[in-house]
């Protein structure tokens, strides 16, 4: 009899770990089987029981409702206040289209049958028979951009490397995924490891590489240990090592654990983390294409990025560029954070509108007040409010509409929400961030929190809001990296968009 | 968290295990850390003179990041988020009664990725979603 208890951290975070022990003291002759979560996290601990016509979901559970589950006979199916039906049908699940997160919640995250079983490996297998220009031709044709939040085609990237002469060249997946409201890579790593490992080996054959280095923030103790699992399997099954799966190409992984530093996760910043140096970002160029690691050229790709290039290569260019919207193709993976009812992970076609992600999917608030704002893209997105709802979620749409897509993250703010408090924040994050190496970041950010203090405080507010518009555009065009360059688009799309809360009068 | 006494031969030892590391100068103070709780003074002098660096890079690294100490910890350790998700379902207010309750143990941390489930706060490295005075002080055990 096997049982589905997720080992997700967000999952363990509402006691899955005190669900799985319970189960076993009723009843040691389980299999439980600590899956990924499916991504809807308000129905965690969502418990799943293998019955002949399929999954069949309970959720949420607590410790203290397994006895129950047992009374009303949930091993077959049975009936109780917390049935869902078949996990397959609830429509907050159906209706999505799970590419990369196809296996997320479904497998054993690091058993490689299980990984086969579902398709995995058979990307990697077709990239091995054919050329590395082949491979990049097909990345390229499928339309995959950055979904680290920059959207830089993936392909193009990989063939400045491939065309690069160097002995050595490396792979960096940047799992340093520290935007607030955004948890898919961390969930894919720890539900799926090894499509990442996939991903990462067909990028290696395509670039000619033999090494590769996953930067994972030390707040992911969880994904850390469970993507150490999964390297040990691969390389005691010849996906990782000297010849993968039986080739003549050599491809190895190493973790590397971040520091608490936030600026890391630009590209530049993360290859002197990783080099073990202080995280100060480099001047480009040289591309880290050119010059990356160890002043090697270097792939650097997002977790999401790179788990997606095994479907691409197992399905075709055809089938991934079938999806999404203008340049903005295939999925994208939604992360519903914040102050909303249904919050989790929506894995859809670019395309989608916002009000569509927050309230059909969302549910709206979880206090249940009315919504105010939403914040997309982590703490250097752009804050929309519910008049700017029927933008479409693509890169391009999110641009012209002053925001940006970044890491897909979405958080949602209710009516108790002051906009200009939260500029401040995204100032005084900035100045604690900062890695100190150009003025406009280091400086900019402590005098735009002392000047929305000045606002708030209500002296002399119009002069204070030129001075702050002012001080935003020096930041944007001045600064080195995305960290002082974007901290201005929360500061002023709050003020463009809610201009109520940036009168210097409290209500 | 239970930690071992700083000492220098210990240091020695665990830095050995990185000799063929590219890069090994802020896994070596993650390895004290972890170790030892925080990074000891000297091991910034034994670093340097193990990996063939100028004490000036070490200490470089070492005051870099926010997660690296160089005073021990207290017994228990409290670190709450307060990033904009968190911040939406009440982090600010949750911050202040922790902070009067378990003064110092406390500290801000900037996203766990728990951001459908917040607040989010790790006590003692145990992560706690929809977290609140009661939870943690339950974790704190």
């Amino acid at each position: 009899m096997k049982v589905f208890v997720p080992g997700d951290s967000a999952a363990i975070s509402v006691g899955a770990n005190d669900v799985a022990a319970a189960i076993t003291t009723i009843d040691p002759s389980i299999e439980i089987i600590r899956n990924g979560s499916r991504g809807a996290l308000w129905l965690e601990t969502l418990v799943e029981v293998e019955t002949p016509s399929g999954r069949i979901a309970y959720g949420p559970v607590s410790a203290h409702d397994v006895s129950s589950l047992f009374e009303a006979d949930f091993l077959h199916g049975g009936s109780h206040a917390l049935y869902l039906g078949k996990t397959d049908e609830i429509a907050w699940l159906a209706n999505q289209d799970r590419v990369t997160f196809a296996r997320v919640g479904i497998i054993d995250p690091i058993s490689l049958a299980d990984y086969r079983a579902q398709g995995g490996l058979i990307g990697l297998q077709r990239a091995l028979n054919l050329s590395p220009d082949e491979v990049i031709q097909t990345v390229t044709e499928s339309g995959l951009r950055g979904r680290g939040g920059a959207g830089f085609p993936a392909g193009i990237k990989w063939k400045t490397v491939a065309q690069t002469v160097s002995e050595q060249k490396y792979i960096c997946c940047n799992a340093d995924e520290g935007d607030s409201g955004t948890f898919a890579d961390r969930m894919l790593i720890e539900g799926d490891p090894f499509t990442l490992i996939e991903g990462m080996v067909i990028a290696a054959i395509a670039v000619g590489a033999t090494k590769g280095f996953v930067y994972i923030r030390s707040e992911y103790p969880q994904a850390i240990s469970t993507f150490q699992k999964a390297i040990d399997v691969a390389r005691n099954n010849q996906v990782l090592g000297d010849g993968v799966l039986g080739s003549a190409h050599a491809f190895d992984i190493q973790i590397r654990v971040g520091a608490g530093s936030y600026v890391c996760g630009e590209e530049t910043a993360m290859l002197e983390s990783i080099e073990g140096k202080r995280g100060v970002v480099r001047a480009k160029p040289p591309l880290p294409a050119i010059e990356g690691l160890f002043g090697k050229p270097t792939v650097i790709n997002n977790v999401l990025t790179l788990s997606t290039v095994p479907m691409i290569l197992a399905d075709g260019a055809d089938a991934y560029k079938a999806r999404g919207v203008g340049r903005s193709l295939g999925t994208q993976v939604f992360q519903l954070a914040g102050n909303i009812a249904r919050g989790g992970i929506v894995e859809t076609a670019f395309g989608i509108t916002l009000n569509e992600l927050v309230n059909t999917y969302g549910g709206g608030t979880l206090t249940g007040r009315p919504l105010r704002a939403v914040q997309i893209g982590g703490p250097l997105g752009a804050y929309f409010s519910t008049a700017q709802f029927e933008t479409s979620m693509d890169y391009e749409s999110l641009i012209a509409a002053g925001g940006m897509l970044g890491h897909g993250g979405v958080v949602v703010f209710d009516d108790s929400v002051d906009l200009a408090v939260q500029a401040k924040f995204a100032m005084e994050f900035c100045a604690i961030e900062s890695c100190g190496k150009c003025t406009p970041c280091r400086i900019g950010s402590t005098r735009g929190a002392e000047t929305i203090d000045l606002i708030i405080q209500g002296v002399r507010v119009d002069e204070n809001k030129k001075l702050l518009l002012d001080l935003c555009e020096v930041m944007t065009d001045g600064s080195l990296c995305a960290m002082g360059g974007l901290t201005p688009l929360p500061v002023k799309s709050a003020m463009i968009n809610f201009p109520s809360d940036f009168t210097g009068v409290r209500t | 968290m239970k930690y071992v006494p700083w000492s220098q031969d210990a240091a020695r030892i665990l830095l050995a295990t990185l000799r063929d590391e590219e890069g090994p100068v802020l896994m070596a103070l993650q390895l004290m850390q972890s170790e030892f709780g925080y990074v000891d003074k000297a091991a910034v002098e034994l670093i340097a003179n193990f990996f063939n660096k100028s004490r000036a890079d070490v200490h470089g690294v070492l005051t870099f990041y926010h997660d690296l100490r160089t005073t021990p910890p207290t017994e228990h350790v409290i670190a709450l988020c307060v990033a904009e998700a968190c911040q939406a379902v009440g982090s600010r207010d949750l911050e202040q009664v922790v902070k009067e309750k378990f003064g110092d143990e406390v500290q801000n941390a900037y996203c766990f990725g728990n951001c459908a489930l917040g607040p989010a706060v790790m006590v003692d490295g145990k992560l706690i979603g929809r977290a609140n005075l009661k939870k943690i002080s339950a974790a704190r055990l």
